[in-house]
């Protein structure tokens, strides 16, 4: 059994997440931050959403695999990129941005890595997708999609940019 | 990759080495933020057996380790328990049980790491083993270069020196030549290999050898603690026939020639005093560049698995 959600439904995640982040930051500077790979690019679009506003808008781009707790993942996943900020950190109101949020574990990494490039004055998290499930005390302030999933099931999230089309796959596993 | 060991570069296909160098780029750079340090290898121990003194390559591993938040032990053998009469395999059975999962090892006799590694569940990273190979050299050698080359195809290398005894000039024309450069060697007659089927080309004179048009001119350490002062009629006449002399340099210069050396320099021997503020001396860099290396090695490889020995260069 699976389920699909199309370009159409990412779109809508998109603007809403720009609309709520307009709301609430009123004009302030604000910086954007991807968590790779694919949470650049949500940012990516989300920035392009705010790009007309009369605002200072920052864009960088953070690589968390230095910072994962599951060891193991080293092996399975080695490939290693840069992360890119290039603005201070210290004193911005800095907006982490995913494409799913699901235990929580990979934000918790990248607070940890942007704690190392300085002291932001204040941290917020948007993501495309929450699917629920955390096992750390953390929750979004912005979300595009809430989708209700089941633990063991997967979602695979595809994005024109990296993948070649917008795509949302959640394929129901059996807990094994 | 999967691979427990990192004792020479001919056992590591293209896209290993390609993975390490790839992976060596987020690790330089880290160097430029105020926290240099990453928890990639929290928890971990790295045990540092050096049987040869060593300043840089013991220091560069180690500033890689702590950069990756492992703990780092040194067990400078050399001036401990060799003194006490313990084997080898005792030492290693000693750091078994310490449980510590990368061992760094420097030794004068060849094939000495391997066979550790085939002793321990240990990573282990050779640090450089007589005349055999030293790997990280190789391999930090070949990411300096590509900063300058990002495509190696068809570049000129020429190391020069005492090409027969030295484990760097091994590891690093390896890697050199896998990445599609290639390599000549120019030295006395007697310090350098006999012609093989590896397509490197052979000087014994300067002149000749820059006829060539290398891009690249490596010098070699002269090892004065070593064998090579008895090779040579004297340092003096070492710089004259193959040491970058100032006359040289300017020649080095108008050619647009990138200059490197293993480190360290020996002054009025390898090169002039001026050639240590030449533009185009990469000496500082690989110095820099060996952290960032040292730092994707011990990231790639995977401790635990069965120990294997293995040969080459």
């Amino acid at each position: 059994m699976s389920r699909i959600l199309g370009p159409d439904d990412i779109d809508e995640g998109i603007v809403k997440l720009a609309t709520a982040i307009r709301e609430r930051t009123a004009g302030r500077p604000i910086a954007l931050v991807g968590i790779r790979s694919r949470g650049d690019e949500v940012a990516e679009r989300v920035c392009n959403r705010l790009a007309e506003d009369d605002r200072e808008l920052e864009m960088g781009v953070l690589d968390i695999s230095l910072y994962r707790d599951d060891y193991e993942h080293l092996h399975e996943n080695p490939k290693l990129q840069e992360s890119d900020i290039p603005f201070t950190v210290d004193g911005a109101h800095i907006i982490l941005v995913d494409d799913v949020l699901f235990t929580g574990r990979t934000i918790r990494a990248a607070l940890d890595a942007l704690s190392d490039y300085g002291r932001p004055a204040k941290v917020e998290l948007a993501t495309l997708i929450d699917r629920g499930h955390r096992e750390m005390p953390i929750q979004p302030d912005y979300t595009g999609i809430l989708l209700e999933t089941a633990r063991h099931d997967h979602v695979h999230v595809s994005l024109e940019g990296a993948d070649g089309e917008d795509k949302i796959e959640i394929v129901a596993k059996n807990p094994d | 990759m999967a691979r427990k060991d990192l004792l020479d570069l001919v056992s590591l296909d293209r896209e290993e080495i390609d993975l390490i160098l790839d992976q060596a780029v987020p690790f330089k750079e880290l160097f430029t933020r105020s926290v240099k340090k990453v928890p990639a290898l929290k928890g971990k121990s790295v045990l540092m057996l050096f049987y040869e003194p060593s300043t840089r390559t013991h220091s560069s591993f180690e500033v890689a380790a702590k950069r990756l938040s492992a703990d780092v032990t040194s067990f400078d053998v050399f001036q401990s328990s060799i003194v006490k009469g313990e084997s080898v395999r005792e030492t290693i059975e000693t750091l078994q049980a310490m449980r510590t999962d990368y061992i760094v090892v420097r030794h004068g006799r060849s094939g000495l790491p391997g066979m550790i590694a085939g002793m321990t569940k240990a990573s282990v990273i050779n640090a450089g083993d007589g005349s055999h190979a030293h790997p990280t050299q190789g391999l930090l050698d070949a990411f300096t270069l590509k900063e300058i080359y990002p495509d190696l195809t068809g570049k000129k290398v020429l190391i020069v020196g005492d090409i027969l005894h030295s484990r760097v000039a091994r590891s690093t024309s390896t890697v050199l030549k896998r990445l599609g450069a290639q390599v000549a060697y120019l030295g006395p007659g007697s310090l350098v290999p006999k012609a093989g089927p590896d397509n490197i080309k052979r000087f014994t004179d300067y002149d000749e050898a820059m006829k060539w048009g290398p891009e690249v001119v490596y010098l070699l350490r002269v090892q004065m603690e070593r064998q090579d002062v008895q090779y040579f009629p004297s340092l003096r006449e070492y710089h004259k026939v193959y040491g970058v002399t100032t006359e040289r340099l300017k020649q080095i210069d108008d050619r647009g020639i990138y200059l490197m050396h293993p480190g360290p320099v020996n002054r009025g021997v390898e090169l002039c005093d001026a050639a240590l503020d030449y533009s185009r001396s990469l000496i500082n860099r690989q110095v820099e560049n060996g952290i960032a290396v040292r730092m994707a090695v011990l990231y790639s490889l995977k401790p635990g698995g069965e120990g294997k020995i293995e040969g080459g260069a």
